[in-house]
């Protein structure tokens, strides 16, 4: 119903001028001919799916960081902004950065001595074969999903802003996506991301350094929202001791525990659509910069996307509300936010620099999605389960038919993605069904020599089950939010939290209860795999600048002062 | 083979020239009814000038060099 009304109301925010539409020619163009660039580097399985493994840590780094840049980045969260103030900044900061130390710091060494092609490719080394299964089909699953809500919010910053029906958007992105990333490969993906990058923050850095100007500084804007809003949109921490007393309906055990130990190190350092960008590097101590770098990147990034939506609440002359109520009223829902200040802002030229950072943002995040598809689908389903004796020119043409028909997939399930009221919440429980879970196993994998196959596998399917049977008890009796979130008034974000700390809870406690009820595994067999059981390969006699901790030092101290400044 | 960093300089190249055409063309052709608030900032010209001259540089440091 969303979708036919969405489709009938052509509603257009702004009117591209011809300059605008040159520079957004330009980046399909740019962005084909890098994949036809590319096309001949891309003859091998290792090139095709690994990048050739020979990236810098920079660009490492930054495919890192922009693979998680795409629609939902952009949008969602400047729309959970405007919803629940500068709370949303927690998937930023506490929700991303100690995570993606740790993968730097204690993770990576394994996975890249392991030299395994993915995060399931690693469970099969370290828990055997049903583990990998398990994990890859829903790996497999997660990530067609995900596209399509990328396709979906792309699809629908066009309609908002160009007036171009749902369908036209969604086919016109899938197609070029498919172009770049079946010619090129993951090499292909990640130059595109890259290039994202910097358009992204060509495109929407105007927004708040001019909504600030027109605001009239920090200080005055936090006076506009607490005398039109409340104070607690503009205070990280302060307002988390209790449910009730703040806009997300969420505690600080949730956040910290929830999201900071569990979501996030999940999220960060085993779903495999970021953790390949690092696989790709070219050595040790590029694998272990590319996620600081990231880190030190994404730290900045609310200001592109947070503060937009903190300054739509004080500037915008409309108020924003729910997606139902918009579709019935006719006005603009939350993740509108930052089109309007796009709108609001930008002239000929930047508009179009903006229109562009977004469509950018909304490909890269699909083509990130696609080829992580495209790698388990192949080496973690297709060559142990069905064709395990291919040569590896066969696996490089499964990779690019599996490329076609995983966009094809995600464009069905962009569609579906129609039908759900909030983008977000939608994501943020797929989230937790299977990437909390994960983490458990693989953590348990590396840190514990005494967890055994049998363990990882049962503990990682009991996590997962306990985690889609807590959203599936709420969706059928929404008062079971008092049990699962800990509290009536709990959003669904901070369901999600809660939701991701129980199923970790439960994955942990199976694979210990497993494993130690079970044969363990030979010490030899866990060389490389295992802490205590492996030689950690040094970055090399380098100066102290250069030395990935030192750099994580650093992150770490912008870190704290950061969230004592907005506390 | 080609930096991906002269690729990232071509487009800040080609982008910032076109919003800095825009900009110095709404510069002396102002329209009547502005439709962006802080309009009298013009800040498509000293935006897309800063991609201009940024992604200049990157396009000579990291342009393509026969061995």
């Amino acid at each position: 119903m969303n979708l036919l009304l969405a489709m009938l109301v052509p509603e257009r925010l702004v009117h591209l001028s011809a300059v605008d539409y040159a520079i957004i020619v330009f980046y399909f163009g740019l962005v084909i001919a890098i994949g036809w660039y590319l096309k001949g580097r891309a003859n091998t399985g290792e090139d095709f799916f690994m990048a050739g493994r020979e990236m810098t840590a920079w660009v490492a780094g930054l495919s890192f960081l922009s693979a998680n840049l795409g629609a939902l980045e952009l949008m969602g969260w400047a729309g959970s902004a405007y919803q629940y103030g500068i709370l949303a900044t927690h998937w930023y900061w506490i929700g991303a950065i100690p995570a993606m130390l740790f993968l730097a710091l204690v993770m990576m060494p394994f996975y890249y001595i392991s030299k395994t092609h993915s995060v399931p490719g690693y469970l099969k080394l370290r828990f055997g074969e049903s583990s990998r299964a398990l994990s890859a089909v829903s790996f497999a699953f997660m990530t067609v999903l995900m596209s399509g809500v990328n396709m979906f919010a792309m699809a629908k910053v066009m309609q908002i802003v160009l007036g171009w029906p749902l369908s036209f958007s969604i086919w016109v992105s899938s197609l070029t996506v498919a172009v770049y990333v079946t010619l090129g490969g993951l090499r292909s993906a990640i130059f595109n991301e890259v290039l994202q990058f910097f358009l992204i923050w060509a495109g929407a850095l105007l927004i708040p350094i001019l909504g600030l100007y027109e605001a009239g500084g920090w200080g005055n804007l936090k006076l506009q929202i607490a005398h039109n809003f409340s104070a607690q949109y503009v205070h990280l921490w302060s307002g988390l001791n209790h449910f009730g007393t703040n806009p997300m309906g969420i505690h600080w055990t949730g956040i910290v525990f929830g999201l900071g130990a569990v979501l996030s190190m999940g999220y960060w350092t085993t779903d495999f659509l970021v953790v390949q960008r690092i696989l790709a590097a070219k050595d040790i101590r590029s694998a272990e910069m590319a996620p600081i770098i990231g880190a030190g990147f994404k730290m900045m990034v609310p200001f592109i996307v947070i503060l937009p939506g903190l300054l739509g609440l004080a500037v915008l002359p409309v108020k924003l509300v729910p997606e139902p109520i918009a579709i019935a009223t006719g006005g603009h829902t939350y993740n509108d936010v930052l089109p309007l200040m796009l709108a609001r802002y930008c002239g000929p030229g930047l508009l179009g620099l903006g229109i562009t950072a977004l469509i950018a943002g909304f490909m890269s995040g699909m083509a990130g999605n696609v080829s992580a598809f495209t790698t388990v689908w192949t080496y973690d389903i297709y060559r142990p389960l069905i064709n395990p004796r291919g040569s590896d020119h066969h696996y490089v043409n499964m990779g690019r038919w599996t490329t076609i028909i995983g966009v094809l997939i995600s464009v069905g399930t962009a569609y579906l993605v129609m039908q759900f009221a909030s983008i977000m919440d939608y994501v943020q429980a797929l989230f937790s069904f299977f990437i909390a879970p994960l983490f458990g196993t693989v953590l348990l994998g590396m840190l514990w020599k005494r967890a055994t196959g049998p363990g990882g596998f049962w503990g990682l399917l009991c996590g997962t089950l306990s985690s889609i049977s807590m959203w599936g008890w709420v969706k059928a009796d929404p008062s079971a939010l008092r049990y699962v979130a800990l509290s009536a008034d709990a959003k669904a974000l901070a369901q999600d939290m809660y939701q991701a700390l129980w199923s970790f809870i439960v994955c942990v406690t199976v694979t210990v209860v497993v494993s130690l009820s079970t044969q363990p595994k030979p010490d030899a067999e866990l060389a490389g795999l295992v802490y205590g059981m492996t030689e950690v390969p040094s970055v090399g006699d380098v100066p102290i600048y250069e030395k990935p901790l030192f750099w994580a030092a650093i992150v770490v101290v912008v870190f704290v002062i950061l969230n004592i400044i907005f506390w | 083979m080609i930096s991906i960093w002269f690729f990232i300089g071509l487009s800040l190249l080609v982008n910032g020239a076109l919003i800095l055409a825009a900009g110095l063309y709404q510069l002396v052709n102002p329209p009547e009814n502005a439709t962006v608030v802080l309009f009298n900032l013009h800040a498509n010209v000293w935006w897309g000038a800063i991609l201009f001259v940024l992604g200049a540089f990157y396009c000579l440091y990291f342009r393509p060099k026969h061995s």
